[in-house]
């Protein structure tokens, strides 16, 4: 029901002309060109399994419109690719659908007749109606999660996955094209949107110290790196006071982040409640720490960690303030006037239906959250309305576009960093609790 | 703090699906030289918004009423100047006299979902809110002015609010009787009808001071002279043609009377009804048999008027859930022709199916037993031909079907192309079904309100 929900969404993104391409190529070129065709600017950047998964939908999106598969008609879209597109996303949401029912086998089940109350029940919805993956409506990211599932119960298919995906690209000997691709360090430490993570925490560091030294005469204006910050569209910050950030330095940091619960599961595997937190963790210590991350790259820990959330108050939580920033932090993905309300609705639902239904589950202890918690997590009230109304309306908007922007992600990245921090505390705690428990 | 979180889910819910809905084209998108109603609601305002409230209803140099002319009461028109006000605030290119035909942007058809949104905010989302709190607390009874003065606003803001006006009528006067009208009933009728009569004279101010206006404005909003019936509609003047040329046949008057009488007639039985046993379970019954014996019947009819009968029936969905959903499933399809000429194909699959799906599944409402027909005495009678088992298996039975049915004529309607001789096949075909449902529905409505036990007290069930 959720991806029907999707469809009467009929403005298309850039995704769509993404997908198009991908499917074009994948289709009309022979293997040994994929990574390398670079008519249209969106180019193949996915790992193979994607492409192979695009290259499998071209086949049944020839007997739609075969012109899409053209790669030269840039920007087609005719009514029958527009549904082809949509079908082919609900379509693998269905699979999606049958991974989440999968996973709520897994949780305990209580004799609660109140169907709000089942912790199965709740799961489900959070999976399904993540507001995150409503708003980005992305087939990718959906991919991507399910993969992560699957590597819960059939941790050996992964290398044959990856033998069989990868083995063609190892063959001709393409692998460093294909990863330049993938991994794209040419691009700049943050996305065009700075993600909330630890980044963009630095970047504002930086852009206050130089505007202080500035003011105290501590810096010269002219020796100061020109334009620095222009909204969204240049890819390269430059550091002006702090020392600039290399792409090896970022995934230092990234593996320094999660070694420690790396090594903590190893030593002491926990099950699959353990490695789960351990995936959460990596998954947000790669967001945090990482090189050029996506805002929705914050799903990958929001999903598994509702797993844990409704087992656990103090995971529920963690759940509640990461899936609140997490999922206002991709706002600034969804600008144009007309999706505004649904963005809004969308996280609103969210939001009181996870706190309603957390609420109910734990409800004999108490508060969930604290009031620091609670007036931060308010405050994104006013700061959505600042951005998104009162800012547009001053003048502004026309010499610093990239204010409400920078707001978001600061703010955002706050929470998300506090959770990172509580999200790693709990790895070691709650493997003590267990120990002592049994 | 559970309720209110649930209502707010609500709320969120229903305010979301109909804004995504709304991204979808509207009625006459792109076609000049007349548009649609979109188009008529933007011109309502540039008229409003241009000219002096003497010349709103009337043909003038910059008033062509052939060119979607004010046809609504005087608060659909106040409510357009409103909206009027704001769009020249934002762009006055939007409500430009004359210029402004036909005007189509981007932001103005967001401008316009927004005003919709709004009034369905403001206006629609409270007032079943309230519904259910009252019901919930069972002080619906001490309603009964605050009632009238909001029915006697929806009257002034739509002329079609007529279909439910005789159920209104008559449950006011019956609760009048029922206290005496000799003592506290007299009192209480007096209060009704002079809030009746002080909320008409306010929305009718601008309008009073000259008969001419009042005969005009009366002359606009019911136009006699547009014919019988329009285009394909679910109802049974338009079924009958199929077999008998009736618009051919009789006279424009004889036409008029023989509705009005058919109309008349269906309306009795449930309004006699109320009258004697004025309570709220008879009183929404009415509200059902009233309106769709009103669409059925009556001249010039719309298709889309077949949401005045789908609201009340609405308010049945706890008690008789299996006919609600039926009625509803097949009110959106009895639509289906002009929605695929608005091209809103996509969301009528979706919402359909989407609405089918959960009223079933959260309803449980194909448990059909025979008690939940209320079929009251008529049960003995059946029971003489039936067992209770096979009873609800038939009515099953026919709901799956009809739904097929249904299901199937949207597939051909968009799918197979209509034999040349009969270009209309499908438009016709799909209006045919949906009145012998209509029909039946009709009857049992009828069945229900009229053979309840007048002892037996309505058993409400609430969520």
């Amino acid at each position: 029901m959720a991806a029907s929900t999707n469809q009467d969404w009929s403005c298309h993104s850039t995704d769509f002309e993404v997908h198009r391409n991908w499917l074009a190529l994948t289709h009309s070129l022979p293997v040994t060109k994929w990574y390398y065709e670079a008519t249209s600017e969106w180019t193949l950047d996915y790992p193979p399994l994607f492409a192979w998964f695009e290259f499998g939908l071209s086949h049944i999106a020839k007997y739609f419109d075969a012109q899409m598969l053209v790669v030269e008609n840039l920007n087609y879209a005719s009514p029958a690719t527009v549904l082809f597109q949509r079908l082919s996303v609900i379509i693998t949401d269905v699979i999606f659908i049958y991974a989440v029912r999968e996973c709520c086998k897994c949780v305990r089940e209580d004799k609660e007749k109140d169907l709000l109350a089942k912790p199965s029940f709740i799961l489900a919805t959070l999976l399904l109606w993540n507001c995150g993956l409503l708003i980005v409506d992305h087939g990718s990211v959906r991919w991507k999660s399910f993969s992560l599932f699957r590597i819960v119960a059939l941790g050996f298919i992964v290398l044959s996955t990856f033998a069989v995906s990868f083995g063609p690209f190892i063959t001709l000997g393409q692998i460093p094209q294909v990863l330049s691709r993938l991994f794209p360090f040419k691009r700049g430490l943050c996305h065009a949107y700075w993600a909330p993570n630890i980044w963009a925490l630095y970047n504002i560091a930086d852009k206050v110290l130089s505007v202080l030294g500035v003011k105290f005469k501590l810096l010269d204006q002219n020796k100061l790196p020109k334009a620095s910050m222009t909204g969204g569209l240049v890819q390269e910050f430059q550091h002006s006071v702090l020392p600039s950030v290399s792409p090896l330095v970022t995934l230092v940091c990234t593996l320094l982040s999660i070694l420690p619960v790396l090594f903590r599961t190893w030593r002491r595997p926990n099950g699959a409640r353990g490695f789960l937190r351990c995936l959460v963790v990596c998954a947000l210590g790669s967001f945090m720490f990482g090189w050029h991350v996506h805002e929705k790259a914050i799903l990958l820990a929001i999903l598994p960690l509702s797993l844990l959330a409704v087992e656990s108050k103090d995971d529920a939580r963690t759940f509640l303030i990461l899936s609140t920033t997490g999922h206002f932090s991709l706002f600034p993905l969804i600008f144009t006037a007309p999706e505004l309300p649904i963005k809004i609705f969308l996280m609103l639902m969210f939001t009181v239906f996870s706190f309603t239904s957390f609420k109910k589950i734990f409800s004999k202890s108490g508060w969930l959250v604290n009031s620091v918690e609670a007036a931060y997590l308010l405050g994104l009230v006013p700061l959505e309305l600042l951005c998104e109304i009162v800012y547009p309306l001053t003048n502004w908007q026309q010499t610093l576009p990239f204010i409400p922007l920078l707001l978001t992600s600061v703010y955002c990245a706050l929470g998300v960093v506090y959770c990172f921090i509580r999200l790693y505390l709990s790895v070691f705690n709650a493997s003590n609790s267990k120990v002592k428990a049994q | 703090m559970e309720n209110w979180s649930l209502v707010s889910l609500c709320v969120l819910v229903v305010a979301a699906v109909r804004w995504a809905v709304s991204f979808n084209s509207y009625s006459g998108a792109g076609k000049p030289p007349l548009f649609g109603d979109y188009e008529a609601q933007r011109h309502w305002q540039e008229v409003t918004y241009n000219l002096p409230i003497r010349d709103w209803y009337f043909n003038t140099t910059d008033n062509d009423l052939n060119y979607w002319g004010l046809d609504y009461p005087p608060l659909t028109a106040y409510h357009s100047l409103l909206c009027a006000h704001i769009a020249k605030m934002i762009n006055p290119a939007w409500v430009e006299l004359r210029t402004s035909r036909g005007y189509e942007s981007a932001s103005h058809k967001l401008f316009m979902r927004a005003t919709v949104l709004f009034s369905d905010i403001l206006i629609y989302i409270p007032a079943v809110l309230l519904y259910c709190f009252y019901l919930i607390e069972g002080s619906y009874r001490r309603k009964d002015l605050l009632g009238s003065v909001a029915f006697t606003l929806a009257l002034n803001y739509k002329q079609m609010e007529l279909y439910h006006s005789l159920p209104f009528f008559c449950y006011l006067l019956g609760r009048c009787i029922k206290q005496g009208l000799t003592g506290k009933g007299l009192l209480l009728l007096v209060k009704i009808s002079l809030a009746v009569l002080v909320t008409f004279a306010l929305c009718w101010l601008p309008f009073l001071s000259d008969p001419q206006q009042i005969l005009q404005v009366l002359h606009r909003l019911f136009p006699v002279d547009r014919g019988l019936f329009e285009d394909k509609v679910a109802n049974t003047w338009c079924s009958l043609n199929v077999l008998i040329k009736i618009k051919s046949l009789l006279s424009r008057d004889t036409q008029l009377l023989l509705s009005f009488a058919m109309t008349l007639l269906f309306n009795l039985p449930s309004s006699i009804k109320l009258l004697i046993k004025p309570n709220l379970w008879q009183f929404k019954l009415a509200l059902v048999n009233s309106s769709l014996a009103f669409f059925l019947f009556s001249f010039q009819v719309h298709e889309k008027s077949i949401l005045l009968p789908a609201l009340p029936v609405c308010l049945l969905i706890n008690e008789l859930p299996l006919m609600a959903i039926w009625f509803l499933a097949a009110s959106t399809f009895s639509m289906l022709p002009l929605l695929l000429k608005d091209g809103l194909l996509l969301p009528y699959v979706v919402t359909s199916l989407a609405f089918v799906y959960f009223s079933v599944y959260f309803h449980s409402a194909l448990k059909t037993s025979e008690d939940q027909l209320r079929l009251g005495q008529c049960h003995k009678l059946t029971q003489y031909c039936f067992s209770k088992h096979t009873i609800s298996l038939l009515i099953k039975c026919t709901f799956g079907a009809s739904l097929c049915v249904m299901a199937g004529l949207s597939f051909a309607s968009v799918a197979v192309d209509p034999p040349a001789k009969l270009p209309d096949l499908f438009p016709v075909l799909v209006s045919v079904f949906s009145f012998l449902q209509f029909l039946a529905l009709l009857l049992y409505f009828n069945l229900v309100q009229l053979t309840e036990l007048t002892s037996k007290k309505s058993q409400k069930k609430t969520k």
